[in-house]
C-alpha cells in the first residue's frame, strides 16, 4: 500500500554494480574459483535476493560487496565509486549473529554508533531498534543468555541503528522459527519501505526471496554463476497463495533443478 | 532467627571442646582462647558464613591441638625446629613492629614491582599482537630472554641499578611481565576475525578496534598472565629480599633462621602466606568484577 509512496523518495539508498567479478580462494595451493564473471546492477531502494546452493559462494559475495575483501578480478562500485574498503553506509548482518559476549545487547546494538562516535546524539535509536526485533526486555542480557534467533534478532538491531544506505543480509533470518520469522520478514519489508535502503539479501529460502526481493537473483553451482533472473513486481505485503507467487515459485525452483518436486 | 540457632547449635560443642582442651591445657591457653574470641565475634556478625566454616575451623581446631599435642606436650618434634603455636603467638604480641614494618616493605615492593610488570607486559603483549613490526622486532627479544628466571638477572641487577630496592622492583617487574605480555599476545592474536569484520563494516577505527574489540575480547588471558605473574612475583620477592634488600618478610625470615628463632621464622611465613592469599583474592575479586560476562560461559 504504502510500497508506491516510500519508493518515490528513496533517495537514501545507493547504488551497487558489479562489473565482471571474480574471486578465488587458495585451499592448500589449489586455487579455489567461488564466483565466475558476475555482473549486476542494483538500483537505488531495490531489494534484491540472491538464492544459490549452500557453498556456492554467496557469502563471499557480500563480503566483497561489503569491502572486506577484494575480489581478484573486476570491479565492484557504489555510487559510482570503487568499493575499497569497508564503509558503515554498507552494513553487514551476517549469517553467524557474531554478537560481542563481553557486551551486553544493548551496548552489542549500539556498536556501530559508538564506533563513529554518535552515542550521544543517537542513543534512542538503540531502543527502537530493539523494540523492532522484539528485544526491549533484554537490553542487558549477555549475548549467551539468548536463544540463537533471539541473538540473530540482536544482530539485526545492530545492523539498524546505522541507519544504512546498503543492507547486506546473509541469511539474517535462518535461525528463527518459522512464525517469527514471518513477523521478521514482515518487519523487514515495512522497514525497508519506510527508511528505503538498499537491500541485498541471501536466502536458501525461495518463498523468503519472492516474499521480500522486487528481484531474484539465481546463482549456480560453484564457481556461482549467474543462472537466472526473476523479478516480482506484486505489492506488498504479498501473499504465498497467490496465483502469481505461486508461478514464480515454481520458476525458481526449477532453476534451482528441483523441478521434479512440483 | 531459631533456626539459625538450632543450626549452628551443633557446632558449639565442637568448639567447646577445643576451648576446654586448650585450658586444660596450660601453655596453650592463650592462643585458643584468641581463636575463640574471634570465631565468637564472627558468629555473631554473620552466623551464616561461620555455618559454612564451621567445618573448617573444626579442622583448624584439631589441627592446632595436634600441633600443641606433638611439640609442647609430648615432645615427639625436635623443639627448636618446631616451636608449639603459642609460640608463635608470642612472638607475633612481642615483635608486631618489626613484622609490620616488614609486611610494609614487602608490599610496598610488591605493588610496585607487579604494577609497573603488568602495566608493561600489557602494553608489549598488546603491540605485538597487534602490529606486525611490534611484532618482529619484541617477538625474538621475548623468546629468548623470557624464559630465563628473573631470579637469574640477580647479581647483575644489583650491580646494575642504583639501589637494591630499584634492582628488586626491576627483577619482579620482569617476572610479571613476561606471563603477562606473552598471554595478553596471545589473546590479542587469537582474536576472531569476525569480530573485527563486525566492528569495520560498522565504522570502526583502528583505535576502536585495539580498544574496543581486540582487548575487551583478549581479556581473560590477560587474566590468567596476571595471575601467572603474581605467582612469580612472589618467589622473586622473597628471593630479593634475602639477598639483597635489607627490609621486607623474605629479609625477615632470613634474619630469624640466622638467629635460630624458628617462631620468628614460622609467624612470618604465615604473614607471608596471608599476604599472598589476599592478593590473589583481591585479583580474583578484580576478575569477577571485569569478567563477569563470562559466567554463563565457562565454569566460574
Ligand atoms: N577464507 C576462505 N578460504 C578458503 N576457502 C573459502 C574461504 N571462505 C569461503 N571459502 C570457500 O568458498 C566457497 C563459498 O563459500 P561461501 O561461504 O561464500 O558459501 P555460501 O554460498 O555462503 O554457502 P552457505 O549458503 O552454505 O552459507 C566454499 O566452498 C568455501 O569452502
Ligand atoms: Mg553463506
Amino acid at each position: 500500500m504504502v510500497a508506491a509512496i516510500a519508493r518515490d523518495d528513496a533517495v537514501r539508498g545507493s547504488t551497487l554494480t558489479l562489473r565482471e567479478v571474480s574471486h578465488r580462494f587458495d585451499l592448500e595451493g589449489q586455487p579455489l574459483p567461488v564466483l565466475d564473471r558476475i555482473s549486476l546492477q542494483v538500483g537505488r531502494g531495490e531489494f534484491v535476493a540472491l538464492l544459490g546452493p549452500s557453498g556456492c559462494g554467496k557469502s563471499t559475495l557480500l563480503r566483497l560487496v561489503a569491502g572486506l575483501d577484494t575480489p581478484t578480478a573486476g570491479a565492484l562500485l557504489t555510487e559510482g565509486r570503487e568499493i575499497e574498503a569497508p564503509d558503515p553506509s554498507r552494513v553487514v548482518v551476517f549469517q553467524d549473529p557474531t554478537l560481542y559476549p563481553w557486551r551486553t545487547v544493548w551496548s552489542n546494538v549500539a556498536l556501530g554508533l559508538e564506533a563513529r562516535g554518535l552515542l550521544r546524539t543517537h542513543r534512542g535509536r538503540i531502543e527502537d531498534a530493539l523494540r523492532l526485533v522484539g528485544l526491549t526486555g533484554f537490553a542487558n542480557a549477555y549475548p549467551h543468555q539468548l536463544s540463537g534467533g533471539m541473538a540473530q534478532r540482536a544482530a539485526l538491531a545492530r545492523a539498524l541503528v546505522n541507519d544504512p544506505k546498503l543492507l547486506i543480509l546473509d541469511e539474517p533470518l535462518g535461525q528463527l522459527d518459522s512464525l517469527t520469522r514471518i513477523a521478521m520478514q514482515a518487519e523487514l519489508v515495512s522497514l525497508w519501505q519506510r527508511s528505503s535502503f538498499t537491500a541485498l539479501l541471501v536466502t536458501h529460502d525461495v518463498e523468503e526471496a519472492l516474499l521480500l526481493a522486487g528481484r531474484v537473483i539465481v546463482l549456480s553451482d560453484r564457481p556461482a554463476r549467474i543462472k537466472a533472473e526473476v523479478v516480482n513486481s506484486q505489492p506488498y505485503p504479498r501473499h504465498r497463495g497467490n496465483p502469481h507467487f505461486v508461478e514464480l515459485r515454481r520458476e525458481l525452483f526449477e532453476h534451482l533443478g528441483l523441478d521434479e518436486a512440483w | 532467627m531459631v533456626a539459625a540457632l538450632t543450626a549452628f547449635w551443633p557446632d558449639r560443642p565442637e568448639s567447646d571442646w577445643a576451648y576446654t582442651d586448650g585450658f586444660a591445657i596450660a601453655c596453650g591457653a592463650l592462643a585458643l582462647a584468641l581463636a575463640l574470641a574471634v570465631f565468637a565475634a564472627v558468629r555473631f556478625v554473620a552466623f551464616r558464613s561461620f555455618q559454612r566454616l564451621s567445618p573448617w575451623l573444626f579442622a583448624l581446631a584439631l589441627f592446632l591441638a595436634a600441633w600443641e599435642a606433638v611439640t609442647a606436650k609430648l615432645g615427639l618434634l625436635p623443639l627448636p625446629f618446631f616451636p608449639p603455636p603459642q609460640a608463635i603467638v608470642e612472638v607475633a604480641i612481642d615483635d608486631w613492629g618489626r613484622l609490620a614494618e616488614g609486611v610494609f616493605a614487602s608490599a610496598r615492593l610488591l605493588a610496585t614491582g607487579y604494577f609497573l610488570g603488568a602495566a608493561i607486559g600489557f602494553v608489549t603483549g598488546v603491540a605485538i599482537g597487534w602490529s606486525q613490526r611490534a611484532g618482529y622486532w619484541i617477538h625474538p627479544v621475548l623468546r629468548f630472554i623470557g624464559p630465563l628466571p628473573a631470579t637469574a638477572w640477580l647479581p647483575l641487577a644489583f650491580f646494575v641499578f642504583p639501589s637494591s630496592f630499584s634492582a628488586s622492583i626491576f627483577l619482579i617487574a620482569l617476572a610479571t611481565g613476561f606471563p603477562v605480555t606473552v598471554l595478553t599476545w596471545s589473546g590479542v592474536a587469537g582474536v576472531k576475525s569476525a569480530y573485527y569484520d563486525i566492528a569495520r563494516t560498522l565504522g570502526a577505527t583502528q583505535r576502536f578496534l585495539v580498544f574496543k574489540v581486540a582487548i575487551p575480547a583478549a581479556m581473560p588471558h590477560v587474566f590468567v598472565g596476571l595471575f601467572m605473574g603474581l605467582g612469580n612475583s612472589f618467589a622473586v620477592l622473597v628471593v630479593a629480599e634475602m639477598l639483597g634488600v635489607k627490609a621486607g618478610l623474605g629479609w625477615y625470615l632470613q634474619w630469624a633462621q640466622g638467629w635460630a628463632a624458628y617462631a620468628n621464622m614460622y609467624a612470618a611465613l604465615l604473614l607471608m602466606a596471608f599476604l599472598c592469599s589476599g592478593l590473589i583474592t583481591l585479583l580474583f575479586r578484580l576478575r569477577d568484577r571485569l569478567l563477569s560476562w563470562q559466567k554463563g560461559l565457562v565454569r566460574w
